[in-house]
């Protein structure tokens, strides 16, 4: 029973060390805004490889989401007879809850493995010392970059998420499900106010802080070679993920319940 | 006469472990202004750890790390950029960035570190990768489209560049065949000759040491067993420098072996 319990609060301890060691890592990537140099160059870099890049993944992803969505809502809500409702469950889900999450997760995926890899694989063939030894610190070089266009591509990728994925629900709904496209489009402006849509993006912001600063810390402390990298990508992945439907529950909780 | 007030690099009581492993156990060790100072030793020596902390790469739990006759244990992140302004490094495996062109990777300390023009910056890095012996086309290559003796070259372009003060070498001639080897050897010799600088290397390769070093020096089990001028290492009178010299298996040094 004893070692149980010691099991316990050491694996609570370990996650509180981790949090910790997470919250200053980024406390002191973000610091290195206050003061020059700034790499414009590689920032705008990683607003590409982040933003531009994920583009496809992202928008089929949400189309294909908003189009199942319109489908399921119209079978469900067929049985006690609120058909109409389609339009607007489709606009409010994807524009306050799955664009968000489901861009956050494809780029947490994406993005979030590729900068594991590419920082881990720095950190173990030397390149992160050798930054170091050329006058240049490897957080404002290589982290801030990455946590910028993180925090400021995601909210624009999710936007394009969330209109491909009214756009799934309508190409559903008018050509399946047989609504007409004007009173469609009717019910989607009706009952979205401008309010769902920020606040959509504001945590799309916070998924993509999430995805980059975890896909920085596990590439920035891995080791042990490639078996450390491969490590260090899963745990990017894992972690990020978990964060995003964590905090998800959070951000909803303060944006939507007052 | 006090060797701390004529010494570039002076090393005193320096410890550092990892976990429960004890690497440098109270080291110390000094080296001139202009003088080409090797440590050879074993792998596993902690000769690469010593490196690591003069640099601030790793950070000491005790001892003290005088340059210039200033400490630089536990100096602010400010003050260790302004110092490593005065340092280059070649790392044994190169460690070029993959994601930049070659002369990117030669002019990087100058763009990054000391915000030169990149044009400017440029001509500079071709100049150094001409006097490595690479011509101007292969600075728009990638360091993956090079050979392994290549890349040694373009890192030691890279660690002259800007002229540094100190030069650090780790491994400089590993996994290089015999002549590559000796073309290496010779560009160290004449790149820190001509900039005048302080360089340490850390090698076990005898023949690498004794065509650059002016003095060398022995680390075995985390501390310095023996230093002396280049020529003196064959009658060194030290059983755990000759087993090491002559390559023998049997002596002092024991090779750590798990029966299988």
């Amino acid at each position: 029973m004893l070692s149980f319990l010691r099991a316990i609060g050491a694996g609570f301890f370990a996650f509180l060390g981790a949090t910790g060691r997470l919250f200053l890592f980024a406390l002191a990537s973000l610091a290195r805004v206050l003061r020059p140099p700034y790499y414009l160059r590689a920032t705008l870099r990683q607003v590409i490889e982040i933003g531009y890049f994920s583009l496809p993944v992202v928008g089929l992803t949400a189309l294909f989401t908003g189009m199942v969505l319109a489908l399921q809502s119209y079978v469900g809500f067929a049985r006690f007879n609120a058909e109409s409702s389609v339009a607007t469950v489709v606009v409010l889900s994807m524009t306050r809850e799955l664009g968000p999450v489901i861009g956050g997760l494809m780029v947490a995926g994406r993005v979030g493995a590729a900068i594991a890899a590419e920082i881990g694989t720095m950190r173990v063939t030397d390149q992160i010392d050798a930054l170091s030894t050329l006058s240049t610190d490897p957080l404002r070089y290589l982290v801030l970059p990455r946590l910028l266009a993180g925090l400021l591509t995601l909210p624009f990728l999710v936007l394009v998420a969330d209109v491909l994925g009214v756009f799934g629900g309508f190409l559903v709904g008018t050509y399946k499900l047989g609504f007409n496209p004007a009173a469609y489009l009717e019910q989607t402006h009706q009952y979205l106010e401008a309010k769902d849509v920020v606040l959509g993006l504001v945590k799309a912001s916070v998924f993509g802080f999430i995805v980059t600063l975890t896909g920085c810390y596990q590439g920035y402390h891995s080791r042990g070679g490639a078996q450390g990298v491969g490590q260090a990508t899963t745990y990017a992945v894992v972690s990020a993920s978990v964060l995003i439907l964590l905090s998800d529950y959070f951000l909803t909780q303060a944006f939507f319940t007052r | 006469m006090n060797r701390d007030a004529v010494a570039k690099i002076s090393v005193r009581g320096l410890k550092k472990s990892f976990d429960r492993k004890t690497v440098l156990t109270g080291l110390d060790i000094d080296c001139a202004v202009g003088e080409s100072l090797v440590i050879i030793g074993g792998s596993g020596t902690g000769k690469s750890v010593l490196v690591k902390c003069i640099l601030g790469l790793l950070r000491p739990e005790a001892g003290s790390i005088r340059i210039d006759g200033v400490e630089t244990v536990g100096v602010s992140a400010g003050a260790r950029e302004r110092l490593m302004h005065k340092m280059g490094m070649l790392f044994q495996g190169g460690a070029l960035f993959d994601s930049l062109k070659v002369w990117e990777n030669v002019a990087f300390g100058l763009t990054a570190g000391r915000s030169v023009e990149r044009e400017a910056a440029r001509e500079i890095a071709l100049a150094k990768l001409a006097a490595v012996g690479l011509g101007r086309e292969v600075g728009e290559l990638f360091p993956a489209e090079l050979s392994g003796g290549m890349q040694k070259r373009v890192a030691l372009a890279r660690a002259i560049a800007a002229e540094p003060e100190m030069i650090f070498f780790d491994e400089p001639t590993t996994g290089l065949d015999p002549i590559m080897a000796d073309v290496i050897n010779n560009l160290i010799q004449k790149c820190v000759r001509e900039l005048g600088a302080t360089a340490v290397s850390i090698t076990h390769d005898l023949v690498s040491a004794r065509k650059i070093a002016d003095r060398i020096a022995m680390l075995h089990k985390g501390l310095i067993i023996w230093e002396g001028p280049t020529a003196e290492i064959d009658r060194s009178g030290n059983p755990f420098v000759d087993q090491f010299v002559n390559g023998r298996a049997e002596g002092p040094i024991e090779m750590e072996i798990r029966a299988l």
